[in-house]
């Protein structure tokens, strides 16, 4: 799931205090905390309110989508709602909100939230941790299904470094567990220390390089190609 | 893998069977280097510490790159330069123009670091780079200096770099097991020498010595003579994993406390504790472990080398 967080008020309200009607947009998707159509509607009331202390009347609608990343999903559900406003605040994460911009384009939609990482919920420990950053080239079957890149402020392939203190990371105080002390106390439970001692060439950030491009529904056939010509 | 050879005074000062020492040189935020060059000439003057290593950044703050400083002291003191180099700020295409820049420009050692992130510094918002780490940096400058090319085998126009570099090694790590791996990985990526984190206790670091034999590369502990109290709290509370011994801190604001006014009967007061603590530890580090040296990190406090070193022979031209 998407991990976001919610932008400060001001900041939200100087990105749309130039229009008079707006549609607020909230996503019932992966995004976690939950901002759907409640979390829409109290993003709306808060704008409402912060207008008027500027003397301004602000007209607004809150909806949710299902899923703005998915181009049909988003274009279908808001598309009936546009030409009554002026723009779009989605509370969707980066992804839900660069797809309104291009399926609506008529209307400028604009971001409500941070979105901070692709991580997990832990409810038991009231948390939600970046476990994996999409990096296009997992290793975690070397490092005990823990990963050291999502998981390491240095993003170290051949960790720990001398910045852990009793198990410990430097960054963020000494509160956060080091994921190499972490991964080399699973790969010792299991008896396999030789993938701890393994050496890690270099990533090929070529893997990670952005924009990521994906082509999906390629045709596939078993009939005999035609070889390119190569080179 | 086969022992390169040495082409700095520092190896070749190990491979002589000598027992080395290495001082500690810290550019900050400065444009005038005197008192770095003043540093090293202190340390050279001493003829038993072989080379100066030139800090790269530490703490993650914005300082002097070391190139240049490690260039100028080689060439204004006339000492050895270990030159630090961290992979924090500098991804591989950086890092390869850095080393060669290093080699025409005369450099012989390099210390190969992770580097404290950029968080910890005064630029808090900075990206760290962390393309390579410092393993793979290892491997890199294998590569640059026994098969004269670049990370991805592009030849190297001129031949091959002639140069020796080392890695740390943390004797404060806890857990200790996944440091000690750690080294043996960087070991097998090729390094001439290991420099440690300082150290206080003398049984740990007898003990993290003793782990480190299995490698068979020479190893220099790392040791931080404490200039005044607040040096030794900083260092206590700052410095990753490194815990000053209480009594040791007691004493030092003793010594300050009681000689409040009295700058000479200050440093006297302070040496004493320093040289009563230091040198008992470098004897008992040469007769028992297998060290081939110390790196003495006396930051600015030329004044203890004679004290602390003057026992041991003399050994650099």
């Amino acid at each position: 799931m998407i991990i976001t967080q919610l932008k400060d008020i001001n900041e939200i309200y100087e990105m749309v205090k130039s229009y008079n009607k707006i549609l607020i947009a909230g996503c019932d998707g992966c995004c976690q905390p939950p901002r759907s159509i409640n979390e829409a509607k109290v993003l709306g009331q808060l704008l409402e309110l912060k207008a008027r202390t500027e003397g301004k009347e602000l007209i607004w609608k809150a909806i949710t989508v299902l899923r703005q990343c998915d181009d049909r999903i988003a274009a279908t559900t808001v598309r009936p709602y546009i030409d009554d406003y002026e723009a779009i605040v989605s509370l969707a994460c980066g992804l839900g909100v660069v797809m309104l911009n291009k399926v609506l384009p008529s209307k400028l939609t604009f971001p409500a939230q941070n979105s901070m990482f692709g991580g997990v919920q832990n409810s038991g420990e009231n948390n939600f941790i970046e476990y994996c950053e999409e990096c296009g080239d997992c290793i975690i079957g070397e490092t005990g299904g823990l990963c050291p890149r999502a998981g390491c402020a240095k993003h170290l392939s051949n960790g720990p470094c001398g910045g852990m203190v009793d198990g410990m990371c430097e960054v963020g105080g000494y509160t956060i567990p080091c994921a190499w002390v972490r991964i080399w106390e699973r790969l010792k439970e299991f008896n396999r220390l030789d993938l701890f001692k393994k050496y890690r060439p270099p990533r090929d950030f070529r893997t990670s390089t952005s924009p990521g491009y994906l082509v999906i529904n390629k045709e596939y056939t078993n009939e005999e190609e035609k070889n390119e010509v190569e080179n | 893998m086969a022992k390169r050879k040495a082409y700095s005074q520092l190896c070749k000062a190990i491979e002589a069977g000598h027992f080395v020492f290495t001082g500690e040189l810290e550019p900050k935020k400065i444009l005038d280097l005197s008192e770095i060059i003043h540093s090293a000439k202190e340390m050279k003057k001493t003829k038993r510490i072989v080379a100066a290593n030139v800090t790269d950044g530490p703490q993650g703050d914005a300082y002097m790159s070391s190139l240049v400083p490690s260039f100028k002291v080689q060439e204004e003191a006339g000492i050895e330069a270990v030159w630090q180099v961290t992979v924090r700020d500098r991804n591989r295409v950086a890092l390869f123009g850095d080393v060669i820049s290093g080699a025409i420009l005369g450099l012989k050692n390099i210390l190969t670091l992770t580097g404290d992130h950029t968080a910890l510094g005064d630029h808090k918002k900075g990206r760290p780079v962390y393309d390579i780490d410092s393993t793979q940096f290892c491997e890199m400058l294998s590569i640059m200096i026994d098969e004269g090319t670049d990370y991805e085998g592009n030849e190297l126009i001129g031949g091959k770099i002639e140069m020796n570099f080392g890695c740390v090694a943390n004797p404060n790590s806890n857990p200790r097991e996944p440091e000690i791996l750690k080294v043996g990985r960087k070991v097998g990526r090729g390094v001439d020498f290991i420099q440690t984190q300082t150290a206080f206790d003398i049984d740990d670091a007898k003990d993290f010595l003793k782990d480190l034999e299995q490698y068979n590369v020479p190893v220099l502990l790392g040791l931080f003579p404490l200039k005044s109290h607040g040096i030794a709290w900083y260092f206590d509370n700052y410095i990753p994993g490194v815990s000053v011994p209480k009594d040791l801190l007691k004493a030092l604001k003793k010594a300050e406390k009681d000689n409040k006014g009295n700058k000479p009967g200050k440093y006297a007061a302070i040496d004493k504790i320093n040289i009563e603590f230091f040198k008992p530890f470098i004897a008992e580090i040469k007769k028992t472990t297998k060290a081939a040296g110390i790196h003495c990190m006396a930051v600015e406090y030329e004044r203890l080398f004679a004290p602390l070193l003057g026992e041991y022979p003399e050994y650099v031209k």
